[in-house]
């Protein structure tokens, strides 16, 4: 658990944090959204005493930041940022290696780890382990840039823009292989963005911040149905907020299930589970269907769903 | 290894013409027809190279820690506000003349050697010291706030990383440095220290040509022995820190 209290941080005269309260409660994405210069990256580095902060309390699960040498505090977190900071002169398996080398673990357990992560990271270990940062593409160097952060197994990662430089199909992918480790992993993670999509994609909760202040902390819901003010609002896009709650369900939660699932008939067309309700209607709007199968990750035929049911209550 | 076969072959040149210059008397008996002494022969040649060798070496171990610890120093946080002294000091070093340095040095330090490793550790300093900044500055942001922010101490971050990186740049600062003092330690030669640059200025004292052609012809070949040894140093360098970019 992370805890900000009365947290204020200036440079010179100038205040680019003020203030601020924070929870983030264990095993929670808490994603801090605003545009450049709102603060929120500030607030990420104070949490690992990159930036010392000038007023206020930090706590990480209850101890205060200050009382605690850095490198161990920073030891304990994952730290990803934009562009990767991958070191040139390493291979991935050293790159991701890191931090155990730095507690010292023994080097079988170093290798098992390196090959483990690379496989959870979808990254084959046999041709990317030695590998140079600059011979991977901007989505695999990044997702080496998350295993480096998971190798130690931390139970707080810190992601500041960690996919802000890649294309949208990349992102993309890597937010959902991101929502699929946290399942797994469940870590406290604090995740900075200038994206809304993104941030309503990935959190548990979103700050929303400007000049220097939290100004709406809530679930994604929230944050769409009741935005606390004209700023909010504007974030997240007046016009199209009933799309937007819609792509937070899935198909899972408005789709008729039958009693048992049942094998599909050969090359049936439906949609999966796991398919945003937006998703969903896109793609019954274009191909003019009413009502689809709905298969499971196994392929098995798992229920339906009507067009008529996702307009009536898919916002 | 390919790699070293020009400084092995540069080197057995180098010490096959210094122990048998008197091969080449005809040589140098046809370019100077009317001495009767062609071949220098106050010391031996090799003597000569390897004193010269000497300061040129010691000076470069000087001023390469020199350089490096304060190239360090100036780029850490607490010594940032001294960047631009340092960076001054160094080039009030290039500006200086080895030869005023000499002058400066002789009433002090008295005839011989110590002058001259005076003047060669100012004047080397300079390239290794801007290069040891250059490198360390242009280490990516990036790549060191991943490196603190993981965890790693500052020192650490030095040793792992930065120098790592920026070592490839210091060590072509350190050829630049080496190769400029071969030429100058032959100066020292006007001060009573005993290098190649001796049957230099004998030869330029009694018009002899003989002479000065050797101890030029010594001197370029040790130039450019040392320098193909650097060469194949960095490539090592490539080799072992950027495998990826060595052809």
């Amino acid at each position: 658990m992370i805890e900000l209290k009365n947290v204020t941080r200036r440079f010179g005269d100038a205040v680019a944090v003020d203030r601020i309260n924070l929870t983030v409660e264990s095993g929670e994405v808490c994603v801090l959204v605003g545009s450049s210069g709102c603060g929120k990256s500030t607030t990420l580095r104070m949490i690992n005493q990159l930036l010392p902060h000038s007023e206020g309390e930090i706590l990480v699960d209850g101890k205060d930041v200050t009382a605690m040498n850095p490198e161990q505090l920073r030891l304990n977190m994952g730290y990803v940022i934009q562009g990767t900071g991958l070191f040139p002169h390493w291979t991935v398996a050293r790159n991701i290696a890191m931090v155990p080398q730095l507690l010292k673990w023994p080097r079988e357990r170093i290798d098992e780890r390196v090959h483990e992560l690379l496989t959870l990271l979808d990254l084959d270990p046999a041709t990317h382990a030695n590998k140079y940062p600059q011979q991977l593409s901007g989505g695999q160097a990044q997702r080496v840039g998350v295993a480096r952060a998971l190798a130690a197994n931390p139970n707080i990662l810190l992601m500041d823009e960690p996919f802000g430089a890649l294309d949208a199909i990349t992102r993309e992918n890597l937010q959902l292989e991101m929502l699929r480790i946290q399942s797994q992993l469940r870590k406290t993670t604090v995740f900075v963005t200038h994206d809304i999509d993104e941030a309503l994609r990935l959190a548990t909760r979103i700050a929303v911040m400007d000049r220097g202040r939290i100004i709406q902390h809530d679930t994604p819901e929230n944050i769409l149905r009741r935005p606390a003010s004209d700023f909010v609002e504007n974030l997240v896009g007046k016009q199209d907020r009933g799309l937007k709650l819609m792509s937070l369900r899935t198909v899972r939660d408005l789709m008729q299930s039958y009693p048992q699932p049942r094998q599909p008939e050969p090359g049936a067309d439906g949609l999966k589970e796991a398919d945003s309700l937006r998703v969903a209607l896109s793609i019954m709007l274009w191909q003019n269907w009413n009502q689809v199968p709905v298969f499971n990750a196994d392929g098995e035929e798992t229920g339906t769903i009507t067009r008529e049911r996702i307009i009536r209550e898919g916002a | 290894m390919r790699i070293w076969l020009p400084p092995v072959l540069l080197t057995a040149l180098l010490c096959a013409l210094s122990a048998g210059m008197p091969v080449l008397e005809p040589l140098f008996q046809w370019v100077q027809p009317d001495k009767q002494n062609v071949i220098y022969e106050r010391e031996s040649f090799l003597f000569l190279l390897q004193n010269h060798l000497m300061l040129v070496v010691i000076s470069a171990l000087v001023g390469t820690v020199a350089a490096v610890a304060g190239g360090i120093f100036a780029t850490r946080p607490s010594g940032r506000d001294f960047l631009p002294l340092v960076s001054q000091i160094a080039s009030i070093g290039q500006t200086f003349p080895p030869v005023a340095v000499l002058a400066l040095a002789v009433p002090v330090l008295g005839f011989g050697e110590a002058p001259i490793l005076v003047a060669l550790i100012l004047y080397g300093l300079l390239p290794i010291l801007r290069n040891t900044l250059a490198g360390l500055e242009g280490v990516d942001a990036t790549v060191r706030q991943a490196a603190l922010g993981m965890g790693m101490s500052s020192f650490q971050v030095l040793l792992q990383v930065e120098l790592p990186l920026a070592g490839r740049v210091i060590l072509a600062g350190i050829r630049t440095s080496v190769t400029i003092n071969i030429a100058t330690a032959a100066i020292g030669s006007t001060i009573g220290a005993r290098t190649l640059g001796d049957p230099v200025i004998a030869g330029l004292v009694n018009g002899n040509t003989a002479y000065v052609l050797q101890g030029a012809i010594l001197i370029g070949l040790l130039a450019l022995t040392v320098d193909s040894l650097f060469e194949a140093a960095e490539r090592v360098w490539d080799r072992r820190f950027l495998p990826q970019t060595a052809g």
